[in-house]
């Protein structure tokens, strides 16, 4: 076949117009996409893999040595205090939840809308969201106190004849992130099992051949499993859009519910789900970008793919910023003097130009509002051109802000609101013990070593449906007959541009 | 002379090099009337139901028995466990028999629909999930660790970059000479029996 042995278009940029550029770029073959994925799970590991995992696992450890501390010492050894009993453990609480929702709507809702460039990226995305789940359930789980009771939150009868209170928003957080963690376990796995089969027809040892084997749960890709899987993840992925959306609603009720001046806000829900993408997508890239350099997935994980993650960032970014200002906005016109002191004196104020221009003094969390102004509203605004866009280094710098920004929201929310409210003889002032810190590490140390773990033991990219988005699998796919004519011989002759499969 | 009997045979297999071949394939295979075969293929093919001739799948059945099992779990938890039913019990039946453990939180209605929503929604989603995977797990007769496919050795690239027609011994219209005449025309390779385990 002498049209596959031509060069790639140079450029493919405004071909587009044409034909849609192929989603697996440098011509690739099926057999090419296995071999690929499959030897990064199948070779030995390589030297810097160990010292990764041995460095973020130590990191990870500081999770139980931290917790075994506060279990047994007292919640108080967290910096908690009358008047803020929340603070870090929300936050990260809040953060970590957020960081996941990214995964799900790669998964999910992409999958729905029928962007098949998710394919490349979506597992790993997932496995973030699970990864983050489990940081995030740690916060909550240990904030109740005596954690040995955590069992009370769920509906189990006990001695007591006391059932949960279903009428409050905590509970339904319960719900709501354990039935979004189940899932996301189950929607992971039901898209693992094919290509598990694919590492157990390729393992060589009996240990490997039975492991995966037994999850790959005897899958022979025979069709009449096919139609039965596409239909169940399709329903999967038509449950899992409402879910993610209500999660992070519920999450934001935690707050939105009670009468505290700036928590008390409509916006909150659809304010938090924009966050949630914002700083997960964020998350996705800083993931995405080393595993695309360490492991040569540029075939995969092409161009397109960073650059349309750079737009929702965009995008989320500025849905953002609009709530940041709008919420602000309706602060000042409600005319209610509390949410007024929230916004402009607990967080707006700062001692160099509001401040002075208010002739107040400077919130004592200004920096951490303005920390988080300018990574999550103005950080993301560079993504406007493509120059920055096809820059993977300066992409990767651009989206630490929104990581770190985005955990700044969440803090700037719950201590900026309660630090100094109502009653002036109750004001105070959080600041972490090394407790918080700790365990807030901990969890990122945690993150990584559960994603290392990941890339190490499963395949990272979605090759079977990889390999359903290439032009050569579509049933009509012919590559002697050109489907149009478009007169250029770039596209005409290329078998993946005009071979017609979309 | 020592004669070994073979196991029992499972059908006929051919492997297909090409979505496009294979679909092909399955279409006159759907057209002569087999009932008992199938295609195996590494990813899903699109419209390859229609080719096969399949029904469409029924795990959404299961979906949504899953989905009505979770909301009305969730209706009657939160009601039994909330509500102040008991003058709604007849006299004649002993009051204390009757599981209804009201809270009073906040001088809020011991129940309302409002703030159980998110609960019959977390809930309706839980086992909406749970029934599609018993759909799939069910209707894919999975799992399945032992088929007579895995004893054929050129399967193992089913998950890679092959596809097969496997055509069962049990279909009525099963020969050993036709069919593989018949996989033979129709494009596909490396034609085999397949047998059960010995």
């Amino acid at each position: 076949m002498r049209t596959f042995d031509l060069p790639a278009p140079a450029t493919t940029e405004g071909l587009d117009l044409i034909n849609r550029r192929p989603l697996v770029g440098g011509k690739r073959k099926f057999a090419w996409i296995t071999e690929h994925f499959s030897q990064i799970v199948e070779r030995k590991a390589p030297f810097w893999w160990w010292v990764a995992v041995l460095i973020t696992g130590l990191i990870a450890s500081l999770v139980p040595l931290t917790l075994a501390y506060q279990v047994s010492t007292g919640v108080g050894v967290w910096g908690l205090n009358n008047p803020v009993f929340w603070a870090w453990d929300i936050t990260n609480f809040v953060f970590w939840i957020g960081i996941g929702h990214a995964g799900t709507l790669i998964s999910a809702i992409l999958f729905l809308t029928r962007q098949k460039w998710r394919t490349a990226v979506n597992r790993s995305a997932e496995a973030m969201t699970i990864f983050a789940v489990i940081c995030a359930g740690i916060f909550p789980a240990f904030h109740v106190g005596r954690v040995w009771f955590a069992w009370w939150l769920f509906p189990i009868p006990n001695a007591n004849v006391i059932w949960q209170n279903f009428k409050s928003p905590l509970l339904w957080d319960v719900f709501a992130v354990s039935t979004y963690f189940t899932v996301s376990l189950i929607f992971w796995y039901i898209g693992l099992v094919p290509d598990l089969a694919t590492i157990r027809d390729r393992a060589t040892s009996k240990i490997k051949k039975f492991l995966y084997g037994l999850f790959a749960l005897g899958w022979r890709g025979s069709n009449r499993q096919w139609s039965h899987y596409e239909k169940a993840y399709l329903i999967l992925a038509g449950i899992s859009t409402p879910l993610v959306l209500s999660v992070h609603s519920v999450v934001s009720f935690d707050f939105a519910t009670s009468v505290i001046p700036g928590w008390h806000t409509t916006i909150f829900p659809p304010y938090f789900v924009a966050g949630a993408i914002f700083g997960g997508f964020a998350m996705v890239l800083t993931l995405l970008i080393p595993c695309r350099w360490i492991f040569n997935l540029k075939d995969v994980v092409t161009d397109k793919h960073i650059d349309n993650m750079c737009k929702i960032v965009l995008l989320t970014g500025t849905i953002v910023g609009y709530a940041y200002l709008m919420e602000l906005f309706i602060a000042i016109y409600s005319g209610n003097p509390f949410e007024q002191w929230v916004f402009l004196r607990n967080r707006v104020a700062d001692p160099f130009i509001f401040g002075p221009l208010m002739n107040v003094p400077p919130a004592p969390y200004w920096w951490a509002y303005w920390a988080m102004m300018i990574s999550n509203v103005i950080a993301p605004q560079f993504f406007w051109f493509k120059k920055i866009r096809k820059n993977l280094l300066l992409v990767l710098i651009i989206v630490m802000f929104p990581n770190v920004g985005m955990w700044y929201e969440r803090f700037v929310i719950i201590a900026t609101s309660i630090h100094r409210d109502f009653v002036t003889s109750s004001w105070g002032y959080f600041s972490p013990t090394w407790v918080d810190i700790g365990l807030f590490v901990g969890t990122i140390g945690l993150f990584t070593f559960l994603f290392l773990l990941f890339i190490k033991f499963l395949p990272m990219v979605t090759m079977f449906e990889v390999k359903a988005v290439m032009a050569e699998a579509d049933p009509h796919y012919d590559p002697k007959k050109k489907t149009k004519k478009t007169g250029d011989p770039l596209v005409d002759n290329n078998p993946q541009l005009s071979g017609g499969a979309h | 002379m020592q004669t070994t009997t073979l196991p029992k045979l499972y059908g006929m297999g051919a492997e297909f090099q090409s979505a496009k071949d294979v679909y092909e394939a399955a279409q006159k295979i759907r057209d002569l009337g087999f009932i008992r075969w199938d295609v195996h293929s590494p990813f899903p093919i699109h419209g390859m139901d229609d080719a096969m001739g399949l029904k469409r799948s029924r795990v959404s059945l299961f979906s949504i028995i899953g989905g009505i099992t979770g909301s009305l779990t969730a209706l009657f938890l939160i009601f039994i466990t909330s509500a102040d039913y008991r003058h709604l019990v007849p006299d004649w039946f002993p009051v204390t028999l009757v599981p209804s453990y009201p809270l009073i939180v906040q001088g809020k209605p011991f129940f309302a629909f409002e703030p159980s929503f998110p609960i019959f929604f977390e809930l309706t989603i839980l086992l909406t999930a749970f029934g599609t995977v018993l759909g799939l797990l069910t209707l894919g007769v999975l799992p399945r660790l032992n088929h007579p496919v895995f004893n054929w050795d050129r399967f193992s690239r089913v998950t890679d970059d092959k596809f097969f027609i496997v055509i069962e011994a049990t279909d009525p219209q099963f020969d050993e000479v036709k069919t593989r005449e018949l996989l033979h025309e129709l494009g596909g390779s490396q034609i085999s029996l397949i047998r059960h385990d010995p």
